[in-house]
């Protein structure tokens, strides 16, 4: 056992937020086309509330803590944020489009010992990164910022996230994360808006189009292992937490809210009204999102892929049940192994919102091996639970 | 013999979980899992209180162990965190500044 491994049993058994991500700021200076969030300020919690929510943090034992946004360097005290968060000693990563890093705000980084800066790039071809951003000059702008933050010296993973708009592009976004000696991670998750609004679903790759980007060996390594036929269950697959989501890390949105995750956007209670410890200890939603397991799920305890689908219970909660699958995970389960997931079986294969299963059931003879589902060509310490 | 002193580098995160003290390098992404010596050592180094002042006070206080044999073992964890730039080791009191400067790449 690792002791990443070691750390979330512990924290699991302790009852200890190992994770959490804050958002800082739902502002961006960009509007990407697959953005979830609503970006004018509502009332965002202030350095002082920040700096109150950190210290209750660090009691609660938290270790690893991701600042996000919207661009959360778009805050004018985003530096007093990081240096407060770094002061309390905890493992701080930043995700931001690094359109504001400059030489100066690299080195500032630096000096505040942030672990990993992750940056969102989407193409390699100013016009499609451009055109998904809406912000001209974004892509320029964003890798000037890369090469200042590797030169001063911090780590840098660059995070796509595939769409239909720049699905071709995978390879080119590849390999500029590799000149620009950054690592490099490839999504085709396209989740709901906060609001509830499904329409950005649209933009996610069809379905029949998913077999040949995970047959991709610069995206999934061993094709053949990726694509594998799920093995059998077993008790510790239907024993098993769901996720990591709420029960060894949370998110705190800017305003104070706090949820399971960022994409489980159940409110969960309001730093601003009582404290952190208070909401993960005895929050009931909290409850129950911990009572789940696995072999609880009514669909999904019974499905072949139960010990290796990505199912996310954010997704299937803004799909209307907790306990229930997440139709985009159980779609990237079937095309990346060519076994269909218990919830197409259930449904007939009529209700996925790609909805091209019927053709992709009919493109794979028995036994053949679908490349598909969830990339993470590297998997950071902290998101693995 | 000349004092030793140690500082925790501004570069890292730590956090105490029940019994241990986790401690991560930013510098190499380096994890540790202290013991609760270690950890005292750990809570210990402000750079400002020789080592062996706080293998005597802290560790051979509150542990059945010789000071020869505690300060060397100490010397020994203190050489391996400085290794990963966790720990800043100096003959002389070490400054905060040098500890940020630890942080900024310029191992001290």
């Amino acid at each position: 056992m690792s002791l990443m491994q070691h750390l979330i049993r512990k924290a699991l058994a302790l009852g200890v937020p190992l994770t959490v991500h804050v958002d800082l700021t739902y502002r961006c200076n960009e509007r990407c086309e697959h953005c979830y969030l609503e970006h004018d300020d509502k009332g965002e919690m202030n350095f002082e509330e920040f700096s109150r929510l950190f210290e209750q943090l660090a009691d609660a034992g938290v270790f690893f803590l991701t600042l996000s946004g919207g661009e959360p360097m778009i805050r004018r005290d985003f530096f007093d944020i990081v240096a407060r968060a770094r002061a309390l000693e905890f493992n701080v990563k930043v995700k931001t489009n690094a359109v504001l890093v400059r030489e100066a705000e690299a080195r500032r980084l630096r000096a505040l010992g942030v672990e990993q800066m992750q940056v969102s790039v989407y193409s390699h071809r100013p016009e499609v990164h451009d055109a998904v951003t809406k912000l001209p000059g974004s892509l320029r702008r964003t890798i000037e910022g890369i090469r200042a933050l590797r030169a001063a010296g911090l780590k840098v993973a660059v995070a796509n996230v595939m769409m239909r708009s720049n699905r071709e592009d995978q390879r080119g976004v590849a390999a500029l994360a590799r000149e620009l000696g950054a690592t490099y991670s490839a999504d085709p998750t396209v989740t709901p808006m906060m609001s509830g609004d499904r329409g950005v679903l649209a933009l996610r790759i069809p379905g029949s189009e998913l077999p040949g980007l995970f047959h991709d060996k610069s995206l999934v390594g061993d094709p053949d292992s990726f694509c594998a036929p799920p093995p059998p269950v077993g008790d510790d697959e239907r024993n098993a937490l769901p996720c990591s989501a709420g029960n060894s890390s949370c998110y705190v949105s800017p305003y104070g809210d706090v949820y399971p995750c960022v994409q489980f956007p159940l409110p969960s209670g309001n730093v601003r009204r009582q404290r952190f410890i208070d909401i993960w200890r005895h929050s009931p939603q909290l409850e129950e999102v911990r009572s789940i397991r696995t072999r609880d799920l009514p669909v999904c305890s019974s499905c072949a892929h139960l010990g290796t689908c990505t199912r996310c219970p954010g997704l299937a909660w803004t799909e209307g049940n907790m306990r229930g699958p997440s139709s985009a995970d159980c779609e990237k389960s079937f095309y990346r192994t060519g076994v269909p997931s218990a919830n197409m079986l259930a449904r007939g294969l009529m209700t996925f919102p790609s909805g091209t299963a019927e053709t992709a059931l009919a493109a794979f003879a028995p036994g053949s091996r679908a490349a598909l589902g969830l990339v993470q060509i590297a998997p950071l310490p902290h998101t693995a639970a | 013999m000349s004092a030793t002193y140690i500082a925790r580098s501004s570069a890292v995160a730590a956090r105490r979980l029940g019994d241990e003290m986790v401690v991560m390098s930013a510098v190499d992404s380096t994890l540790f899992s202290l013991s609760e010596v270690a950890a005292i050592l750990w809570e210990c180094a402000d750079g400002r209180t020789p080592l062996e002042c706080i293998v005597r006070e802290r560790v051979c206080s509150e542990f059945e162990v010789d000071a020869e044999t505690a300060l060397r073992d100490a010397e020994e964890f203190a050489r391996a965190l400085a290794a990963h730039g966790v720990l800043l080791i100096s003959a002389e009191p070490i400054e905060p500044s040098a500890a940020q400067s630890a942080a900024a790449g310029d191992r001290a």
